[in-house]
C-alpha cells in the first residue's frame, strides 16, 4: 500500500521575502552593535582622536626648535643677532651652555635640534669689517624638522642688522652682510629623508606586530575555553607571562634583520654606532611592546576587544612618536604626550645609533623610559591577571 | 576509618546578588566515586570550581585532599585533575603536544616519555600527530580525561565528561573510572546520566544551589518515600493531563509507551489511581518501583517551587 503523500506546509509570504529577512538581519546586527561598548567607543573615539591629532598636533612647518647657544662673546650686535633668530619663530633658545662638549651632547641626544655658536670677538669682528663666522650647527637626521628653519636663517643676516645697527655702526649695514653664518648639517649631511624614514620603519613594524601578537595571548585563551584548564594547572601568572613574551622576542629578532639588513644594505642608511647596542636596545624595545600588548589582552574581554586597544595605542604612536611628523615641531602638549610612548624613544635610540653614532650614556634617559615602560607594564598585567574564575 | 578526600562545610558562592552555591557541605572519602547530579544552573561547575581553586567561595571552608581550599589552592592544583564541562585543551595542538605540554607544567621528570605511556593508555598511538582540534566528541574526551591523570593526580573532578559521547565510549570511560578508584583515586563527576548516577559509590542532589540529597543511589529513592504506578494504553496524553492536578499526584512523566505516575503520599496516589481505573478501563496499570530519574524530576519540581 501505498503512503498518502504528504501534504506540504503552505509557503509563508512568497514575496517581500527578501526585505523581510534583509531586515532581520538589520535588527540583529544594530542589536548586537549596541551591545559591543568598544566598538561604539572606537566609533566615536576614532574619528575625534584623529581630528585632535592631525588638527592640533601634527605641523609639517615646524617652528620654536630648540636650540642651544654657547656665547663665547656677548654685545649689542649678538643680541641682535640672537633675537632676530629668536623673532623667525623657527628658534627656541632653551639652553645656554659653556663648553661645546655640551652642544655636542645636546645634539646627540634630541634634546636641541640647533646649535649655535657665536665666536669669541665677535662684536669687534663685526665693528671691523673682518666678516667673522656665527656658527650654526643643525641635527639633520629629520630634514623636514629642520629645512624650513635652515632657509629662514639665510635671510636673517642682513634684515636683522639693517634695524639694529644703526649710528656709527650704520655704514657696517649698509654693505653686504657684515658676518656670515657658517652652517653645520650634522648626521644626514645630504637631507636623505630616507635615512630618516628607514630606521623609523623598525620601529613601526616592531611596534605593530609585537603589540598585535601578545594582545590576543590571554584574550584567546579565555574565547577558547582553554583558561580554565591552564589556571586549574600549578602555573603561575609570571611564568605565563613570559611564556606567552619570550617566543615573540625571537620573532622581533627575526623583523629586526630583515629591516637592518635592507636598511644598510638596500637603502644605504649607515649604521654609524655600534650594531651590538642597536641589537640590544631594539630587543628591549620589543619587548616593551610585548608588555604593553600584552597588558592590553589582560585588560580586553575579547580577542576583539584587543585588538580594537593596539589600534587605539598605534595611532598615536604613528603620528606623536616624531616618526612622520617631526616631534619637536609638535605643540608642548602633544610631545609631552609623545613621551609616554615607547616608540618616541625608540625612534630617538635607533636614530643615534645609526646616524649620529649615540653611545648609551647619549641616550640613557631614553633608555630608562623602555625599561620603565617593560615593568610598568608587566606590573600592570600582573595585577589584571585574574588568577580565578570570580 | 577512611581517609577524606573533600571535606567542605558551609560553602557558599555568590555571582553578584545571585547565590549560586548555598551553604553546601559535603564529605567524600578517598577512593570513592562520588557522582554530582541536578538541573541546569544549579552549580555543579561552580562548586567544582570552589574545589579546585578556581572561585573563591563567599564564605564556607574546608579542606581538599588535606589543603585548605582558602590558602593552599596552588597545592591543590598540582593534585587534582580538572576536567571541564567544556573542552578546553588546545585545540590547534596535537594530541601528543598537548600532553607533553600537561607533563611539562606538572613537572613530571621525562614529559616526552610520559606524554607517550599516555598515548598508549588510551590508545590513541595511531593519531598521536592529529590535532586535538579534529578529533569526534568520545575522542576528545578520552584525550581530555588523559590528560588529567596523566600528573598522578589524587582527585578527579569531572565535570560532565560524557556530555554528548556514545553509549559504548561512555561504558569505556566508566570502566576506566572505575579502576581510577580502585587505585585509590577519588572521583567527583557530575552528570546528567541515570545510568551513570547508578555507578556511582554515592550521590549528591544539588538544585538551585542547594544540595538536596545524598546518599546510595537506593538510599536516595527510599529516602524520597516515592510510590510510583506505571500505565499503558492509548489515549496516555489525555490521561496525564487529567492526572497531574489530581491529589496524591507529584509527578507524571511519559517514557515512551508508558507514563509514569509518582507521588510521596501513597494513599492519596492510590485513592487517585483507583478513581482513574474505573473511569476508564482502556488502561493498564501496574505498581512500579521508583527509578531514580523520578526521584530527582520531583526533588527539582518541588525545588522550583521554593526557588520561586
Ligand atoms: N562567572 C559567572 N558569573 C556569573 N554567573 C555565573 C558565573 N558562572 C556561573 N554563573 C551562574 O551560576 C549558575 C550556576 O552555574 P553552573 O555552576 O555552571 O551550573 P551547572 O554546572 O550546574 O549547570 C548559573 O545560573 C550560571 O549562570
Ligand atoms: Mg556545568
Amino acid at each position: 500500500m501505498r503512503a498518502p503523500t504528504y501534504s506540504r506546509p503552505a509557503v509563508r509570504q512568497p514575496d517581500a521575502g527578501f526585505l523581510r529577512r534583509t531586515w532581520a538581519m538589520i535588527v540583529k546586527e544594530f542589536v548586537q552593535m549596541r551591545r559591543d561598548r568598544m566598538t561604539f567607543a572606537t566609533m566615536i573615539t576614532i574619528p575625534v582622536l584623529q581630528l585632535v591629532l592631525f588638527g592640533f598636533a601634527i605641523n609639517t612647518d615646524p617652528k620654536q626648535l630648540p636650540t642651544a647657544l654657547l656665547l663665547r662673546d656677548d654685545g649689542p650686535l649678538t643680541r641682535a643677532v640672537l633675537a632676530a633668530m629668536k623673532n623667525s619663530d623657527y628658534f627656541r633658545f632653551t639652553r645656554q651652555v659653556r663648553d661645546p662638549a655640551m652642544l655636542d651632547a645636546m645634539l646627540r641626544s634630541g634634546e636641541a635640534l640647533f646649535a649655535v655658536e657665536v665666536p669669541a670677538s665677535f662684536e669687534r669682528d663685526v665693528r671691523r669689517g673682518d666678516r667673522p663666522a656665527l656658527l650654526v650647527i643643525a641635527d639633520a637626521t629629520d630634514p623636514v624638522a629642520t629645512g624650513t628653519a635652515v632657509s629662514a636663517l639665510q635671510g636673517l643676516t642682513d634684515s636683522a642688522l639693517r634695524r639694529d645697527l644703526r649710528g656709527p655702526d650704520e655704514k657696517v649695514a649698509a654693505r653686504p652682510p657684515p658676518f656670515e653664518i657658517a652652517l653645520q648639517q650634522r648626521y644626514n649631511p645630504e637631507g636623505e629623508t630616507r635615512f630618516n624614514i628607514v630606521p623609523g620603519l623598525l620601529g613601526i613594524v616592531l611596534t605593530m606586530t609585537m603589540m598585535m601578537f601578545t594582545a590576543l595571548a590571554v584574550t584567546r585563551e579565555i574565547e577558547r575555553g582553554t583558561m580554565e584548564s591552564l589556571l586549574a594547572m600549578p602555573i603561575r601568572p609570571v611564568e605565563i607571562m613570559i611564556g606567552k613574551i619570550a617566543p615573540f622576542v625571537l620573532v622581533g629578532f627575526v623583523q629586526m634583520s630583515i629591516i637592518l639588513s635592507a636598511a644598510y644594505f638596500v637603502f644605504g642608511v649607515p649604521i654609524v654606532g655600534s650594531l651590538g647596542l642597536l641589537i640590544v636596545l631594539t630587543t628591549l624595545f620589543a619587548a616593551a611592546n610585548l608588555a604593553v600588548g600584552y597588558t592590553f589582552s589582560t585588560i580586553a574581554q575579547n580577542q576583539l576587544q584587543a585588538v580594537q586597544l593596539t589600534f587605539f595605542f598605534f595611532l598615536p604612536n604613528i603620528l606623536l612618536s616624531g616618526f612622520m611628523f617631526p616631534f619637536r615641531g609638535m605643540p608642548e602638549w602633544a610631545q609631552w604626550l609623545g613621551e609616554f610612548l615607547p616608540l618616541t624613544h625608540f625612534l630617538r635610540i635607533v636614530r643615534g645609533i645609526m646616524l649620529k653614532g649615540n653611545g648609551f650614556t647619549d641616550m640613557e634617559v631614553d633608555v630608562l623610559a623602555l625599561v620603565i615602560f617593560v615593568v610598568a607594564a608587566m606590573g600592570i598585567a600582573l595585577v589584571r591577571f585574574r588568577r580565578t574564575l570570580d | 576509618m577512611k581517609e577524606i578526600a573533600i571535606d567542605v562545610t558551609g560553602l557558599t558562592k555568590r555571582f553578584g546578588d545571585r547565590t549560586v552555591v548555598h551553604d553546601l557541605s559535603m564529605q567524600v572519602p578517598k577512593g570513592e566515586i562520588f557522582g554530582f547530579l541536578g538541573p541546569n544552573g544549579s552549580g555543579k561547575t561552580t562548586t567544582i570550581r570552589l574545589l579546585c581553586g578556581l572561585l573563591t567561595p563567599d564564605s564556607g571552608e574546608g579542606m581538599c585532599l588535606g589543603f585548605d581550599i582558602l590558602k593552599e589552592q596552588e597545592r591543590i592544583k598540582s593534585h587534582v585533575g580538572y576536567m571541564t564541562q567544556r573542552f578546553s585543551l588546545y585545540t590547534d595542538l596535537s594530541i601528543r603536544e598537548n600532553l607533553e605540554f600537561v607533563a611539562r607544567v606538572y613537572g613530571l621528570s621525562d614529559p616526552r616519555a610520559a606524554a607517550r605511556g599516555a598515548i598508549d593508555r588510551l590508545g590513541l598511538s595511531g593519531r598521536s600527530e592529529q590535532l586535538a582540534g579534529e578529533l569526534s566528541g568520545g575522542w576528545k574526551q578520552r584525550l581530555a580525561l588523559g590528560a588529567c591523570i596523566l600528573p598522578n593526580p589524587q582527585l578527579l573532578l569531572l565535570d560532565e565528561p560524557t556530555a554528548g559521547v556514545d553509549p559504548k565510549a561512555r561504558r569505556e570511560f566508566w570502566d576506566e573510572i572505575h579502576a581510577l578508584a580502585a587505585e585509590g583515586i577519588t572521583v567527583l563527576v557530575s552528570t546528567h546520566y541515570m545510568d551513570e548516577a547508578e555507578r556511582c559509590h554515592e550521590l549528591g542532589y544539588i538544585a538551585y544551589g542547594d544540595l538536596l540529597a545524598r546518599g546510595t543511589a537506593q538510599q536516595i529513592i527510599d529516602q524520597s518515600g516515592l510510590s510510583t504506578w506505571i500505565v499503558s494504553g492509548e489515549g496516555l496524553h489525555q490521561l496525564a493531563r487529567d492526572l497531574r492536578s489530581r491529589p496524591g499526584v507529584d509527578m507524571v512523566a511519559p517514557f515512551g509507551a508508558e507514563l509514569h505516575v509518582a507521588g510521596r503520599d501513597r494513599s492519596a496516589l492510590d485513592a487517585t489511581i483507583e478513581a482513574a481505573k474505573r473511569a476508564s478501563s482502556s488502561h493498564h496499570w501496574m505498581r512500579g518501583e521508583p527509578s531514580l530519574e523520578d526521584v530527582f524530576i520531583l526533588l527539582m519540581d518541588s525545588a522550583k517551587d521554593n526557588f520561586s
